[in-house]
């Protein structure tokens, strides 16, 4: 019905009709999704949450004399970095801790700075201390060099996560009876309270739930700035429980995402502390989506009553890996502050930030309409249901 | 007037109604916001008095002749607004709801300091370390 250089075109000439997923829903409610597909040309996504698996590669230029940090050791802001590759490009992870952190042994951690904190002090302009060891060569003698790097001074800084924007996540619930601390946040004893982790309707994949715009090469809003999706990410997983007309009922679809860090801000990228767990980052990150033809209108349409996420207990099915859903709950139900578990009423909270996610849906929204963001048609696309993709597990052998 | 006062008693006067005299003898509205009351050790609780000024300053002598100690609150927790992302974690702690979200649209997290009774839990759990402390 409409291709993306045709909406492409529109951009370009200020035509384009472009809403947000929460707009979208009211249009559809009240245009059907006939005449909302022939309306609505781009439907914009948004979400900001703790995504753990993220990270940023740096080369940080050569010294004089020359030194070989690849294969020795480094780290930014006492926090330990990759350096296992070419001579001076390291890669920060965002739940990297610092060597002297007391982590949980005084349980339960704080987990104050590490990784994610690196990287926002680094976007946002701050000189980060680097130290680097190395066993010297003849081309690099050096052995050590204690210095300061910041955006400016260093060569190429890009974001490079292996796994953002988790396709639906499960909601968390602690069934034992003592306090649990989490990457879902610290869990009352006896069920009483839940965490959830999505956008629900403002989510990108639950938009594009069997990737049909979205694949590799998608231009998308990462921490502030323009990014793109680089690949499927890591335990993609497309085979996950789906609702007939094929929206994901637990976590399922994943991105591995990149783009310029030297253009982001902490705005939309900011290191966390998860009390118990460990250090992480918030990542901000929005993708549009094509309104191609009235599917797409079905899908960019369906709201919180529409998604469904599955309880997990994480005090003891989900360490010791037992698949078991306690039951379903709507993001329209976690989002109103209370779920029924099983007769129980139990109070929910978000780890995600949803208004963080309904910004990044507008200003995404007002790139498109001013014409300063074009679309892109996927590269090659992710892998899909029909995939036969299984997720595999890790065994001692 | 109203003010926030931690009060600190000995062994000695954890036995007195005090509570029960400000209100029946000098008419003062009180909010118990955190109280630590043990038999083996020195006592505190943290409240919140109410009245006109008059029976304010009768109240306060009242509980100077019991030999309590008694300071002004002076440890505020403050939300610094530029380092908040609106996540929630905060809100399954905050048991007066203080932090709280009143709108289930925009799902921002609002901070009602009157309801505060800076028990400090925000700032273990805030992933950002928006909340903090402050001492005036």
């Amino acid at each position: 019905m409409k291709t993306i250089e045709e909406i492409n075109e529109k951009i370009k000439k200020g035509k384009v009709v472009v809403v947000t997923a929460e707009e979208m829903i009211d249009i559809t409610k009240k245009k059907g999704t006939k005449k909302a597909a022939q309306y609505v040309d781009v439907v914009t996504t948004g979400t900001f949450g703790p995504m753990c698996s993220s990270g940023m590669f740096v080369n940080v230029g050569h010294s004089k004399p020359r030194i070989k940090i690849g294969g020795g050791k480094c780290s930014l802001n006492d926090v330990p970095a990759y350096c296992g590759i070419a001579a001076v490009d390291l890669y920060i992870g965002a739940t990297a801790s610092p060597d002297d952190d007391p982590r949980n042994t005084v349980y339960p951690g704080a987990f104050k700075y590490g990784g994610g904190h690196v990287i926002e002090d680094f976007v946002n302009g701050k000189d980060i201390r680097l130290v680097a060891t190395a066993y010297g060569t003849d081309c690099y003698p050096r052995k050590k060099i204690e210095t300061y790097i910041n955006k400016n001074t260093v060569n190429e800084a890009y974001l490079y996560n292996p796994r953002n924007s988790y396709q639906n996540y499960n909601v968390a619930v602690n069934v034992s009876d003592k306090m649990i601390h989490t990457y879902m946040g610290s869990l009352k004893p006896n069920m009483n309270n839940a965490s959830y982790s999505s956008a629900g309707q403002l989510s990108p994949l639950l938009k594009d739930p069997k990737y049909r715009t979205i694949g590799i090469g998608t231009r998308i809003f990462l921490g502030g700035t323009v990014g793109y999706v680089s690949w499927n990410g890591t335990q993609h997983n497309p085979s996950a429980l789906r609702s007939p007309d094929g929206l994901p009922r637990a976590g399922a679809g994943t991105l591995a995402v990149t783009g310029n860090a030297k253009e982001m801000n902490g705005g939309f990228l900011k290191g966390a502390s998860f009390v118990g767990y460990g250090a992480t980052m918030f990542v901000g990150l929005g993708i549009p989506i094509p309104i191609l033809d009235e599917e797409m209108a079905y899908f960019t349409s369906r709201s919180d009553e529409d998604f469904w996420a599955q309880v997990v207990d994480y005090s003891h099915d989900y360490p010791e890996r037992i698949p078991k859903s306690l039951c379903e709950v709507t993001y329209a139900q976690l989002k109103s502050g209370k779920i029924n578990i099983n007769g129980k009423e139990v109070p929910t909270y978000p780890i995600s930030s949803y208004s963080k996610a309904q910004e990044i849906a507008s200003i995404l929204k007002e790139w498109i309409s001013v014409g300063s963001f074009l679309l892109s048609s996927p590269v090659a696309p992710l892998p899909g249901i029909d995939a036969g993709i299984k997720m595999n597990t890790l065994e001692e052998r | 007037m109203k003010k926030r006062i931690i009060l600190r008693f000995k062994r000695s006067t954890i036995d007195k109604p005090i509570v029960y005299k400000l209100v029946k003898d000098y008419n003062l509205i009180f909010n118990i916001l955190r109280a630590n009351i043990s038999p083996k050790a020195e006592s505190m609780m943290v409240m919140e008095i109410e009245g006109t000024e008059q029976n304010f300053k009768k109240g306060i002598k009242y509980l100077k002749d019991l030999n309590i100690d008694m300071e002004s609150i002076e440890q505020d927790i403050r939300r610094d607004e530029l380092k908040c992302v609106h996540c929630g974690v905060c809100t399954s702690v905050c048991a007066p709801d203080a932090l709280h979200i009143a709108d289930r649209k925009s799902m921002k997290v609002e901070f009602d300091y009157e309801r505060c009774v800076a028990c400090e839990l925000c700032v273990k759990v805030c992933p950002v370390k928006a909340m903090s402390v402050f001492f005036d």
